[in-house]
Order: structure tokens, then C-alpha cells, then sequence
């Protein structure tokens, strides 16, 4: 078999039956391939797109997502999307041309160097530089990249490679000696974990993203339910632990709840699961839930005491170790004291908005929830429209929430939506969007029309690029440098690519317009025109301690 | 404060690239770094001196080295028994009545004169990095115009491989 069919070949037995990409001079003999075998290839307009898509489709399956770029230009354009599933621990394998091999280093046309460019934002990354290693390195990347701390991982494949003949065989195991990671947790740790929790007064479970990748959701609600303890969660963490469950506190930090912000503040034991404690979620470090014992599971060793010095250190798989922990607890922490403490914290701080004037964003996420009862898949842009996407809709599964942590890409949503909806289409997709983030990968409404992906796009439209906007009003005198932001005719732009546009310019009219949305078989972007200065409240500033913030509303 | 590690890692193109480059992207200061082909000629290994502040720094490069998938092993030497060793070779510019008292310098280190002609000389020398660093202090009477420094290299005592 050439190059090219073995690694066809090899990413069917990997399971992959869609992959994003685009093609280019030194992938042609990948492309060839493609054309006789069933794998499914989606061409997008920029590549930044398909590995965004690559990521969403990971994100909203848990399998590792594909994409396929050329070499030079094609693979520089992806790697603001590899840099972005790296940050979020997304698994998956980016697979590039290269220029032929005897070329490498001569600045050929078309030629960049990948694997530098590529590897400080991928878990790992590989040249092929014999045909005979090719199946063995695809086996290695989906492993790599599905294991342990999941993230991307590039093939780059010179294209005489691509072409040259060889034996087909693909390796059964993996064996790389050098990477073991650690699923179970160390059993004296546990124990001690265990004991603490049973004496914790005021004990408080924060989680993220890991929760989702180990899929620990199930044993994370018994776990909460058996000891009596809060829950708050990142940005990474929505849907992990359901929002509708009476110990649920929303999400923490910069925009999170207040309560769940003042409750950590007063924890005596937090128990950390697949969290890494990032500044937005933290505040001030030296002034970080100060009275806590603090417990962190985690997968990767080198998040644990990064940030935050940590007491019990438990490194494995979140599923094995809540599992080994419910096991252990004989004696759950009398918790009552603290659940009312909670409470009161909750009623005096509730997350609200002023809904008067023009349409409020929250209002329109809040309409989206109801419609869509809790169980669309929501992707997001990033922004202010990120956040009120996180406060206002009410996610109660995980991989319900797709959205760019770690990195913060505007331009995610929409290729993110369309690699979720490739991957579910039964069920709805909305990317909520601002109208500065929307610009940066609109073009793939052609990619969703072309390919009936009928993804929704509801573009909370402010006129600014929101968020900057709001720093500027509150940290630098509103002094406006640059954030008004004008946009195409939004609804005309939907239909000139065959997309439904709908604007919406009063509140009375915003659930007709999510209805005919979801009721319309096609891509449908609503430009929904708000309250230009609305702002996302409470916000911790930069730099503050958790509890010090500003609420917004008297 | 200064440590000595070694890491031994695949032997393939862009390993010592993937080292560097994860020290470079955090800002750790590499102060020596000695990289060879070992016993098993798959295998490389690193000597590594880096400029930590404190234990904690020391501890989130290793964890940081340890998730590179081409890194097999890593040794901290910070409390452990070892051997280290440097190499230097310098070039010394001397006047011919202070040869003898050149030779007599060298000749109470480890170190040799493996070059001579007129009133130049090559010194090759090896030590501990204290040692090194004192033969150097004596060189400075005559004039060292070149010096080359091969970085520590370190090893532990004990009588396998992980002792
Ligand atoms: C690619 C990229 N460039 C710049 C930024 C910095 N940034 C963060 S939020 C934001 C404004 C986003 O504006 P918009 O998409 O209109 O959303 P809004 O905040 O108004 O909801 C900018 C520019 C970023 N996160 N990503």
C-alpha cells in the first residue's frame, strides 16, 4: 500500500468516520485516496475552522477528532485551533503534508517547519520520515493523544512519503516505555483524603473539565449526594454535575456565581477534581479559600500544587479515585450547618439582571433554555457572550457546554457547533455568538449549507467587542480605544450563503424568532440586537481576592 | 540556587528541542546543559544545571519534563550522593619564564597541557565545578584568551542504575 492508504486505513481502524480539512499541493496523494474510500471529509473555508471542528466534534463525543491540512500556509492556519484544544486537554490529531522529504530545510515552496511551529501547543508531535513508520505513528498519536491528559497530537507527512509503497500492518499494541500515565490513585492518599473529608465541617467540591473527559459524572453525583457537599465548577466543568441539583452553586471565579465565590472562600476542605485552579478561577492567590484543606485529583501530576500549594495530592483517573473514595467515607461530614450557610449565601447574592430597555442577552440565553428545555448543545464564541452562555442556560449533562477555555478563541463557536452537530444531528446546536467573534470564522456558514449541517447561530449583537468594551468602562474611564466594532447586514449575509437570517430588534419578539429557528431545516443565524452596554456581573477583578466583587446591581 | 539533573530520553531528532523549548517557554534559565549518546544507543542523556529560586520550581520542571513523551527518566541530584565532573580546555598566552610556573599550576590539578608551542598553551582540565572554578582564578596571571567548557555532567553513587 502507498503512504496515503495506509494512513486511511489506519485512521478506519481508529474508528474515524469524519474528518475536517482542506486540501493543498502536498496532500494530494492523501486527497486521491480519499475520493474512493467511505471516510467522510468536510470541507471547510480556512483550516483554523476545521481544526476548530475537529475539536467541537471531539468535545461533544469524547472521541478524538481529525482534521487534515496541507502543508506551509494550510497547517500555520491550524494551529490557533491546535493551540486551543491543547489548552482545553481536547484529544486529537492533526494531520499535515509536508513538502518532500529531500526538500526539508531548503525553504521550499510551501514548506514551514510543522513540527517546531507545532510543538509547543501539541502533546506531542511526529515527522514521518520512513513510509514503514506511518501505521505504527498513527497508532501511537490516537493513543497518545486519547490517554492519560488527553490533548493534540500532528502527523506531518512529507508527500513522497505519502506515495511510497510498503507493507500494511498495523501494530495491535502500543508501546511506548517512556509513557505510563497513572490511572489509580495512591491508596494511602485516599485514605488520608477520606478521613479529612469525614471531619470537614464545611467541605466543597470544585471541579473541571476533567470530570467530562474521565467521565466521572455519574460517580461525581453519588460521591456529592454521599458526603453532602456543595459543588461549583470552571468554565471547563459546566455540565459535569447537574445545574438543577439543590447542592449545585453554578460556576466560580471571574464571572461566576457570588455565592459559589463566597463559599469557597469559607471552605475548610475543597476537593479539587480534573480543576487547575487557573487565575480566573482563583483571584488573588494569597488570598485563595484561606481557611481550606485542599484535595486534588488530577490526572497530570504537573497541575498539581502549580498554582495552589496542596495538601492531598491524589494523581489518576477522576472516576477511579471518587470511586475508591466513596468506598473509603464509612462516615459522611455532618453538613447541615454548612448547606444552610450556603443557602443564605444564595439568597443574598442571587445572579441577576435588570430586565428593562432593550433585549438583554441574559434574557435571550434564559429563552434559548426554555425553548431547547436544557438539552441543546450550546457552543460559544468568547466574550461576554461566553459568559452569559455559561450563567443563564441551564446545563444538567456534560458535553453540553463547548467552549474555549483555557485559550479564550474568538471564532470557535461556530466550526466548534458544526463539528458537534456533524457529530449528533438529531440534536440541537446553537453557537451563541458575539458580532466581533462571529467575523473571525463566518465563513463557515458555507461549509454548514453546503453540508445541511443546520447548525443554530444566535449572535448577541452589541455593537462592541463587549468584553474589552466592559474593562474599558470599568478600568480605564470609558475610554471606548477600538471596540465598536461595525458588522455586515447579518441577515443578508445569511441568505447570500443560503442560511436563514432572522433580527430581532425587541424582546416581545424573541422566542418566535428561537422557535422558527429550531422549526427551519437549515443553518439559521438570529442577529439579535441588545442593550449595547450591558455588562457580565459579578465580576472579580483582575488580580482581587474571590470575594471582592463587583455585583453590578444594588 | 542551582541543581543538577539528568534526563535520559529517546534518541531522535527534535528530543533536545522539545527540553529546551519547555524550559525557554517557562522561563527557566538553563545554566549548563551536556547532552550524549549512553550505553544503549537509543538513549541519550541530558545533564542539565538549572537556575531554580526554590524547591517548588525545581519539582514543576521536573512534572513538566516528565510529561514529554520522549523523556524515559529524570534524576535530581539536590539530595543525592553523586559524581560530577566538568571539562575545560583554555588557551593561555604566557611569557617563557612563566612556563614553569604554568606547569607547576597545572600539574597540582587534574589537568594537563595538551598543547604547546611558543608561548601559547592548551590546558585541559577536569573537576568538580569548585575545583574548575579555582584552576581558572590561578590561569587569570597569564592571559586566558579562550575557554571552552564542556558543562557538568553528573552521575550517582551507588552501585546500579537507580541507586
Ligand atoms: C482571537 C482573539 N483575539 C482577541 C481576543 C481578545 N478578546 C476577548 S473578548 C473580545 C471581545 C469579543 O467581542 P464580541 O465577539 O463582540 O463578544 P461580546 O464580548 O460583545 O459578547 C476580545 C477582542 C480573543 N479572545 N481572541
Amino acid at each position: 500500500m502507498t503512504g496515503a492508504q495506509i494512513l486511511i486505513e489506519s485512521l478506519k481502524r481508529e474508528g474515524v468516520e469524519v474528518l475536517f480539512g482542506y486540501p493543498g499541493g502536498q496532500v494530494l496523494p492523501i486527497f486521491d485516496k480519499l475520493y474512493d474510500s467511505d471516510l467522510k471529509l468536510i470541507l471547510v473555508r480556512h483550516e483554523q475552522a476545521a481544526a476548530h471542528a475537529a475539536d467541537g466534534y471531539s468535545r461533544a463525543t469524547g472521541k478524538v477528532g481529525v482534521c487534515l491540512a496541507t502543508s506551509g500556509p494550510g497547517a500555520t492556519n491550524l494551529t490557533t485551533g491546535i493551540a486551543t484544544a491543547y489548552m482545553d486537554s481536547i484529544p486529537m490529531v492533526a494531520i499535515t503534508g509536508q513538502v518532500k522529504s529531500f526538500l526539508i530545510g531548503n525553504d521550499a515552496f510551501q514548506e514551514a517547519d510543522v513540527t517546531g511551529i507545532t510543538r509547543p501547543i501539541t502533546k506531542h508531535n511526529y515527522l514521518v520520515k520512513d513510509v514503514k513508520d506511518l501505521a505504527r505513528i498513527v497508532r501511537e498519536a490516537f493513543y497518545v493523544a486519547s490517554t492519560g491528559r488527553p490533548g493534540p497530537v500532528l502527523i506531518d507527512i512529507p508527500s513522497d512519503v505519502q506515495m511510497q509503497d510498503t507493507e500494511f500492518i498495523f501494530p495491535q499494541e502500543v508501546q511506548i516505555r517512556s509513557y505510563k500515565p497513572t490511572y489509580f490513585g495512591h491508596p494511602g492518599q485516599i485514605k488520608k483524603a477520606a478521613k479529612i473529608i469525614s471531619e470537614a465541617r464545611k467541605p466543597l467540591l470544585y471541579i473541571g473539565g476533567g470530570v467530562i473527559t474521565s467521565a466521572s459524572s455519574e460517580v461525581l453525583l453519588r460521591f456529592a449526594n454521599k458526603i453532602q457537599a456543595p459543588v461549583t465548577w470552571t468554565l471547563m466543568g459546566i455540565g459535569a454535575f447537574p445545574s438543577d441539583h439543590e447542592l449545585s452553586l453554578g460556576m466560580l471565579g471571574m464571572h461566576g456565581t457570588a455565592y459559589a465565590n463566597h463559599a469557597i472562600m469559607e471552605a475548610d476542605v475543597i476537593i479539587a477534581v480534573g480543576a487547575r485552579f487557573d487565575d480566573r478561577v482563583t483571584g488573588r492567590l494569597d488570598a485563595f479559600a484561606p481557611n481550606a484543606k485542599i484535595v486534588h485529583i488530577d490526572i497530570d501530576p504537573s497541575s498539581i500544587s502549580k498554582n495552589v500549594a496542596v495538601h492531598i495530592p491524589i494523581v489518576g483517573d477522576a472516576k477511579n479515585i471518587l470511586g475508591a473514595l466513596l468506598e473509603e467515607i464509612k462516615k459522611a461530614p455532618d453538613t447541615k450547618e454548612w448547606l444552610k450557610i450556603v443557602d443564605t449565601y444564595k439568597k443574598k447574592h442571587p445572579l441577576i439582571y435588570k430586565d428593562e430597555g432593550k433585549i438583554k442577552p441574559q434574557y435571550v440565553i434564559e429563552q434559548i433554555d426554555k425553548i431547547t428545555k436544557g438539552e441543546a448543545i450550546i457552543t460559544t464564541e468568547v466574550g461576554q457572550n461566553q459568559m452569559w452562555a455559561a450563567q443563564w442556560y441551564k446545563y444538567n449533562n456534560p458535553r453540553t457546554f463547548i467552549s474555549s477555555g483555557g485559550l479564550g478563541t474568538m471564532g470557535f463557536g461556530l466550526p466548534a457547533a458544526m463539528g458537534a452537530k456533524v457529530a449528533f444531528p438529531d440534536r440541537e446546536v446553537f453557537d451563541v455568538a458575539g458580532d466581533g467573534s462571529i467575523q473571525m470564522n463566518i465563513q463557515e456558514l458555507a461549509t454548514c449549507v453546503a453540508n445541511k449541517i443546520h447548525v443554530k447561530v444566535a449572535i448577541l449583537n452589541n455593537g462592541y467587542l463587549g468584553m474589552v468594551r466592559q474593562w474599558q468602562e470599568l478600568f480605564y474611564k470609558r475610554r471606548y480605544s477600538h471596540v465598536g466594532i461595525t458588522s455586515p447586514d447579518f441577515v443578508k449575509l445569511a441568505d447570500s450563503y443560503g442560511a436563514l437570517g432572522i433580527r430581532v430588534t425587541e424582546k416581545k419578539d424573541v422566542t418566535a424568532a428561537i422557535e422558527k429557528a429550531i422549526n427551519t431545516e437549515n443553518t439559521v443565524l438570529i442577529d439579535f440586537r441588545i442593550e449595547p452596554e450591558e455588562n457580565v456581573f459579578p465580576m472579580v477583578p483582575a488580580g482581587e481576592a474571590l470575594n471582592r466583587m463587583i455585583e453590578g446591581l444594588a | 540556587m542551582r541543581h543538577t539533573i539528568t534526563v535520559s530520553v529517546e534518541n531522535k531528532f527534535g528530543v533536545l528541542a522539545r527540553i529546551s523549548g519547555l524550559f525557554s517557554a517557562r522561563g527557566y534559565n538553563i545554566s549548563s546543559l551536556a547532552v550524549s549518546e549512553t550505553l544503549d544507543p537509543e538513549i541519550s542523556c541530558m545533564t542539565i544545571v538549572v537556575d531554580a529560586k526554590d524547591e517548588k520550581i525545581l519539582e514543576q520542571i521536573k512534572k513538566q519534563l516528565n510529561k514529554l513523551i520522549d523523556v524515559i527518566s529524570i534524576t535530581d541530584f539536590t539530595k543525592r550522593e553523586h559524581v560530577e565532573r566538568e571539562l575545560i580546555l583554555a588557551k593561555v598566552n604566557h611569557s617563557l619564564k612563566d612556563k614553569a610556573k604554568l606547569d607547576n599550576i597545572v600539574n597540582s590539578y587534574v589537568a594537563k597541557i595538551v598543547f604547546s608551542k611558543n608561548k601559547t598553551a592548551i590546558i585541559e582540565a577536569v573537576g568538580e565545578q569548585d575545583n574548575i572554578k579555582k584552576l581558572l582564578e590561578e590561569l587569570r596571571r597569564f592571559t586566558v584568551v579562550e575557554l571552552i567548557r564542556t558543562g557538568k555532567i553528573a552521575m550517582a553513587k551507588g552501585d546500579t542504575q537507580d541507586d
